[in-house]
């Protein structure tokens, strides 16, 4: 009974919190005696099978009908379904985005599964079985036992770890077909930044606020961010004044991060902000201001005007390169 | 159009965080409870549409009786009823028994939720309800329009959005900026306390998962100052000390 992985892919690569989903079900399945199945809807460039046998997959399944490219969250949800219910497997693992954790839902309630999301360490896998996820948006944990004999987590993203454990991957791929009955949506257009690091998954965060004065001085913050193959965020105030997008909207009410840097510029931390960033492990702030709350809950800090230090780090960094 | 909103009662986004009881209990100690701040844009577009769809809307929340200040806070938002199924939310699974339970028993063209509890953070209520009931579930959803038996809306993925086209019914988990936040006034203040108020009680539905205890994160150790005229120390810490890159 292998422990089943969701692949959700960014193109046609498999993002880097499948990957970690991988790793995460490896150590689930060196427990349990168990073998690791990958399943990748879609169009999926080459390489990416040996990418995934990388991190411990045993196994890929691809549903590789081209009517599977446009991720529709109803028609995943029944086509891993069923592949589920084929290889009669217990545990349904994913990363968590913004469409697999619908999908997890869907496919607990089909398979009378337990499901925990926000999962941020591996499985107590004693005489329970207990799982810690973050909860209260990162400012503490709970400790849960999944009661059901089937089992759906979706992990935190960069909370497990990609750990190599390099494997030959048998493919198989598979005419399963989407169900026309089960299409629910019409998707009429995409909005995306392509290239760039997604936020929610990126290892290195540069964020910035009020503190930058106007839109027009984002350019040191996409240097700054290019320069540490970093993503971009900001904090509320900013997106709601239309200076940056939404979706780089990190918070309370927007994304939540888990980094290994964050580094926030002219922003004062206010305790919504910190919400979204509670779980990266390494803060830097940078403000003018001394008293700024953020530096309470920051590595480091340095207190000083962003438009002189900014350009000062990325100096820095193109030094050390 | 009958438009059902699902309510969490949530701790006030700048509650302390504490546990008693061996930590298995949440300290209510001088904590104030709000609607969550995803459902307040979920009861805001939902009143927003009495006036462009014409729009009936019956608030509801899972929880004990401790809840009803919230739900009389929608009505003074301006929903038209409440009801609060007496019931401890224990999980999310369970919570969309109830929840499906009730709609199942009614008949909506719309349900609108927040995109995720900001206590628990499950963000799954929504799903698990559409796939109960049947009928799709779209979460976060950014914008939302009727236009017909259709709604056109705006849903966000990872570092962009997505637009799509749903027929009513469906369930949408709410985030800003579907609507304006909106304040009671003294008006739906004083009517709030005469709209219709339902107390039912739970179906039976097993429990799926049970909660063991809670933990604290561990403290943050103090912070570092680096002199801003020495940027070269904090690339060194970084690297160095922290190993980030």
């Amino acid at each position: 009974m292998p422990i089943l992985v969701f692949l959700e892919k960014e193109g046609n690569n498999i993002r880097k919190s499948s990957l970690e989903a991988i790793s995460y079900a490896c150590a689930i399945a060196g427990k349990s005696q168990s073998t690791v199945t990958g399943v990748v809807l879609g169009d999926m460039d080459e390489g990416e099978t040996s990418n995934a046998g990388l991190y411990g997959c045993d196994k890929i399944i691809h549903l590789s009908d081209p009517g599977f490219n446009q991720p529709v969250i109803s028609l995943y949800a029944e086509a891993l379904n069923t592949v589920m219910d084929k290889e009669s497997s217990e545990f349904f693992i994913t990363a968590q985005s913004a469409l697999a954790d619908p999908i997890a839902a869907k496919i607990a309630i089909k398979q009378n599964a337990s499901i925990a999301t926000n999962v941020t360490d591996l499985p107590d896998m004693g005489e329970e079985f207990a799982l810690k996820r973050s909860i209260y948006s990162g400012k503490a944990y709970e400790n849960i036992v999944l009661t059901s004999a089937k089992k759906v987590i979706s992990i935190k993203k960069n909370s497990a770890g990609l750990i190599e454990n390099e494997k030959a991957v048998k493919v198989e791929v598979s005419d399963l077909k989407p169900n026309p009955d089960k299409l629910d949506v019409q998707i009429t257009g995409k909005d995306k930044s392509t290239g760039k690091i997604l936020l929610p998954e990126a290892d290195i965060v540069v964020s910035a606020g009020r503190g930058l004065k106007g839109p027009d001085n984002w350019s040191m913050v996409e240097t700054l961010a290019e320069e540490l193959g970093a993503a971009i965020g900001c904090s509320k105030p900013v997106s709601d004044a239309g200076w940056r997008p939404h979706h780089e909207h990190v918070g309370q009410t927007g994304i939540k991060v888990a980094p290994n840097l964050y580094i926030a510029i002219g922003i004062s931390g206010a305790i919504q902000h910190l919400a979204g960033v509670s779980s990266s492990k390494v803060i830097v702030v940078i403000n003018n201001d001394p008293e700024a709350p953020f530096f309470n809950n920051a590595e480091y800090g340095i207190v000083g005007d962003a438009f002189k230090v900014i350009p000062k780090l990325i100096d820095v960094i193109r030094k050390n390169k | 159009m009958k438009i059902l909103v699902c309510i969490t009662h949530v701790p006030d986004t700048t509650s302390r965080i504490a546990f008693v009881e061996n930590n298995t209990k949440f300290d209510n100690t001088n904590v104030q409870y709000i609607i969550g701040p995803y459902e307040d844009y979920a009861i805001s577009k939902a009143v927003d549409m009495k006036t462009s769809d014409n729009a009936h809307v019956t608030v509801l929340n899972v929880g004990g009786s401790e809840t009803e200040p919230v739900l009389r806070r929608a009505l003074a938002i301006g929903a038209d009823e409440a009801v609060r199924i007496n019931a401890t939310p224990v999980d999310s699974y369970y919570v969309a028994r109830q929840i499906a339970g009730y709609i199942k028993e009614q008949s909506y063209d719309l349900v609108l939720m927040g995109r995720e509890s900001i206590d628990f953070n499950g963000g799954i209520v929504h799903a698990m309800v559409g796939e109960i009931l049947g009928i799709p579930a779209f979460s976060p959803v950014m914008q939302l329009e009727i236009k017909g038996d259709v709604a056109e809306m705006t849903r966000e993925i990872e570092g962009g959005k997505e637009y799509f086209q749903a027929k009513l019914p469906f369930i949408a988990g709410c985030q800003e900026p579907i609507a304006e936040w909106k304040i009671p006034n003294m008006r739906g203040i004083m009517t709030a306390r005469t709209k219709p108020f339902k107390v039912i009680e739970a179906i039976d539905s097993e429990l799926r998962s049970v909660n063991r205890n809670f933990e604290l994160p561990p403290e943050k150790g103090d912070i570092q100052y680096v002199d801003p005229d020495d940027v070269e120390k904090l690339y060194d810490l970084l690297k160095n000390e922290a190993k980030v890159f």
